[in-house]
């Protein structure tokens, strides 16, 4: 520890990877999202084709050898689409969930740390945010702000921010009322120390986990826009553009809507279980 | 004495099924006949509450228990034994509010399992609840059986529980710490009534606990546990006065008693450093669309000097506002009304950064030793925080601070970089005391610092907090519900009802001498750990208490009556 007294004090709580690689579904979880970090960062080199590049092959051809996964209508190779997509769906996990949690987690703590007036208007804001469908409220940021995959991430991340803020201030609230921020307080730290020192360690073990969770629901938000054609615009390979675009041809090329949708629903069902592997081995009431 | 009720024979118990199971009971075998009392007596993790398991057949599914309990002529312990829960033999639990339905009433938990055992139908089954409720000193039972367990009180739950278990007309009862999350004036009630049933229906009583007070009013025969194995077994007289086991000396010593004598004399009159006037706290229920609760007084007119170097008690049951007193000290609580002055130093003025500075001049040690201290934390961290808050140590002479912070408590140095979850209650409490007095305060505020502890572990942290008081001229603000503690380590004592101080004065006279009839019923309600001094039924303790202004009845002692 060395000079530092304090400095370095804060860790995973022991043995945190060896409870999760005992958990099955974190494990599986694990292996789902790191395939899906893999291809996102060695497109060029798994992809055997250009992604935008039309007439790669014949139109709606089924898959086969040369196009693993088939080919769209415009003849594009579909295996290297959905490997190129990879890269935009985690993108847009990362940084909506990222902005939803910053963001969330600074008003609950705030809120839960400042009782009183402060409290008020930071979580009755966010009840009145609440009552909107997230959809709903990230469907008029788009409007606003005009339909791109950039706006589109930014409003999933704005619509998602009530419900990182809840579960932040309940779970800080209990945190502060336990004797040792108690204890601190009586020791003269100020706020930004028990803020960020105390509270804020305490309180990411359940922000990670819902933070994993809502990966997918953001991941799902996005490519609900760019199904609606408010989000990814042509000819960027998106998941949920690919569905949308899919669907005149659902009856003579099912493939195409079949692989960008199996593509959304094994990445949400990665991050999902990743996420409950994390609650059990976070969570200090879980571990036996 | 005729045949036992209950033989118990070489009960061992195991946990897991695997080549190395862990033993959790040893070879441990007892008897309980009609109209006697046994205690099992343990401290944490003695198997106590496992023996009492085995014999109900609740124990965890990968424990096995192996041994002999015969009952009623057949092994309790054989695979294919026949329960007698309920009807031969009944439990009752700690905490009454977790052992009753909070969605059924209570007449008709009451009635439920006479009627599924077949004692009565619904129609008698009633009738004999309320007979049984009134029995075991419950008023008004008509009404009483329309209730929830959630509308009674903790004491009365217990009792509801009590008659649920009598009504099976079992042979046995077995209690597993029946009094501890109770009041002291309300455990004293309930002991009354469990040795009132023994005597009146010649039940075996197991009673299974950790405070020897209890067993030495209650039993008559005793059994000592310590890690699964039976340490001495005998009569009440003989385990307390003429104990063979070095262990069941170490326990009795442990125990401190509300009859001995204070070792220090009180200090003289000294400088006051805290002094406190007319403080009131009102508490009102959950607010909602404008509307106020029920309002609770925590504090009501309370007024309290403490002196330079002393400890000062402050004694009450739950409700008390004794908990609240101190917190207010240190302003995690703020008062309605009143003053609070450290040194000259109005405390309930300051703000920001005043407020910071001069806070930590009060440090406070906690009750739950498991949540008091950050589970993110180091504990060099912790024990570093007040010290770089302050700023008063360099930053290269901190480790060395640290160190022999936790070597004064007992601990060693190279214990600074474990989390807290690796250490023991004990443990935990003595980095806790290490954080406290790490900010060099002028008070230290102690609430219930031992409650949570074993016997022999709160005496050695009585003994550290005692020396610490002498090295360092420590002043200190000892809450407690405990009684014996209070006249082995305060000065002076307080003593609360209702946010109110009833009496004050130094601890042998307030102890020897009550003035105030609540005092007095309070020291009565004590269980003394001699169990030649068992005591006859106790004055019912009302509701309502002389609550005047405090006035000195002798030098120092002030009673409000």
């Amino acid at each position: 520890m060395g000079i530092t007294v304090g400095m370095s004090a804060h860790s995973a709580p022991a043995g945190f990877w060896r409870r999760l690689f005992l958990s099955p579904n974190g494990v599986v979880g694990l292996m789902i999202v790191l395939g899906l970090i893999f291809c996102a960062i060695f497109a060029e080199i798994l992809a055997p084709h250009n992604p935008a590049k039309m007439g790669t092959g014949g139109r709606f051809l089924p898959p086969s050898g040369d196009f693993p996964l088939g080919t769209d209508e415009f003849g594009r190779d579909m295996l290297s689409r959905i490997l190129y997509g990879s890269r935009i769906t985690l993108l847009i996990g990362a940084v909506a969930v990222g902005i939803s949690m910053t963001v969330g987690m600074l008003v609950g703590m705030l809120a839960a740390f400042h009782r009183g007036w402060l409290e008020m208007i930071l979580m009755r804001s966010t009840d009145v945010l609440f009552s909107f469908t997230e959809t709903l409220i990230a469907l008029s940021f788009v409007a606003v702000l005009g339909p791109s995959l950039q706006n589109a991430v930014i409003a999933v991340g704005v619509a998602g921010i009530p419900f990182y803020a809840r579960t932040c201030y309940s779970a800080a609230l209990v945190e502060t009322s336990k004797p040792y921020f108690e204890a601190s307080i009586s020791a003269g730290a100020g706020p930004g120390r028990l803020l960020f020192f105390h509270l804020m360690p305490n309180v990411l073990p359940t922000m990670i986990v819902v933070a994993t969770l809502g990966v997918s629901t953001a991941i799902l938000a996005a490519a609900g826009l760019s199904f609606l054609g408010l989000g990814a615009q042509p000819p960027t390979s998106e998941w949920g553009y690919m569905l949308a675009g899919s669907r005149d041809y659902i009856n003579r090329a099912p493939w195409l809507m079949t692989i960008p949708g199996l593509a959304i629903a094994i990445t949400v069902l990665g991050f999902n279980l990743l996420g409950d592997g994390l609650r059990t081995s976070l969570d200090p009431v879980e571990r036996k | 004495m005729s045949t036992p009720l209950l033989s118990v024979r070489g009960l061992s118990i195991a946990l897991g099924a695997d080549a190395r199971p862990a033993s959790l009971v040893q070879d441990v075998s007892f008897d309980v006949s009609s109209g006697q009392i046994l205690s099992i007596v343990g401290e944490s993790g003695s198997g106590k509450s496992m023996t009492a398991k085995a014999i109900m057949g609740l124990l965890p599914p990968k424990a096995s228990a192996s041994g002999t309990a015969m009952f009623r002529g057949q092994n309790l312990l054989a695979k294919n034994a026949t329960q007698p829960r309920g009807t031969g033999i009944g439990l009752i639990f700690q905490e009454p509010m977790t052992a009753l339905t909070p969605v059924l009433t209570i007449g008709s938990q009451l009635t439920e399992a006479m009627v599924f055992h077949g004692l009565a139908n619904t129609s008698a089954a009633h009738r004999r609840a309320a007979e049984m409720l009134d029995r075991v000193g419950i008023p008004n039972p008509a009404q009483r059986m329309r209730q929830y367990p959630h509308e009674l009180s903790g004491g009365m739950r217990q009792r509801v529980m009590i008659a649920m278990m009598m009504l099976l007309e079992p042979d046995i009862l077995i209690a597993d710490e029946p009094t501890t999350a109770l009041d002291v004036t309300v455990q004293a009630q309930i002991l009354d009534l469990l040795r009132e049933i023994v005597f009146d229906t010649k039940i075996g009583l197991i009673l299974i606990t950790h405070d020897m007070g209890v067993v030495a009013e209650m039993a008559s025969d005793v059994i000592v546990m310590k890690a699964g194995k039976l340490v001495e077994a005998g009569s009440v007289q003989q385990i307390f006065h003429a104990p063979n086991a070095e262990y069941t000396r170490a326990l009795l010593d442990a125990v401190p008693s509300i009859e001995t004598a204070h070792p220090a004399s009180p200090s003289t009159e000294s400088t006051v450093i805290l002094s406190a006037r007319n403080l009131h706290k009102t508490f009102r229920g959950q607010r909602g669309l404008g509307l106020v609760g029920p309002k609770t007084k925590a504090l009501d007119d309370v007024s309290l000097d403490i002196r330079h170097g002393e400890t000062l008690a402050l004694v009450g049951e739950s409700g008390s506002g004794k908990s609240t007193l101190g917190r207010v000290f240190l302003r995690l609580t703020e008062a309605d009304q009143g003053s609070v002055e450290l040194e000259n130093i109005d405390l309930l003025a300051l703000t920001g950064s005043q407020l910071r500075l001069t806070r930590r001049k009060i440090q406070m040690i906690f009750q739950d030793p498991y949540a008091s201290l950050d589970p993110r934390q180091s504990v060099g961290a912790a024990i570093a925080e007040p010290i770089i808050i302050q700023g008063s140590v360099t930053k290269s002479d901190r480790r060395e601070t640290v160190d022999a912070l936790l070597t004064r408590v007992g601990l060693t140095p190279e214990m600074a970089t474990r989390f807290p979850h690796e250490f023991s209650g004990g443990q935990r409490q003595r980095i806790a005391i290490a954080r406290a007095i790490a900010a060099a305060p002028d008070l230290i505020i102690a609430d219930e610092p031992t409650s949570a502890l074993d016997v022999s572990i709160q005496a050695q942290i009585l003994d550290l907090l005692a020396d610490l008081k002498q090295e360092k001229r420590l002043t200190m603000l000892f809450i407690s519900h405990d009684l014996a503690v209070v006249r082995q380590v305060a000065d002076r004592v307080a003593v609360m009802r209702q946010g109110r101080i009833l009496e004050l004065g130094p601890v042998d006279d307030v102890w020897s001498a009550p003035r105030h009839p609540y005092t007095k019923a309070l020291i009565e309600a004590a269980p003394v750990p001699d169990p030649l001094r068992k005591r006859g039924l106790r004055t019912p303790l009302s509701g309502r208490f002389a609550t005047g202004k405090l006035t000195e009845a002798a030098p120092g002692h002030w009673v409000a009556l």
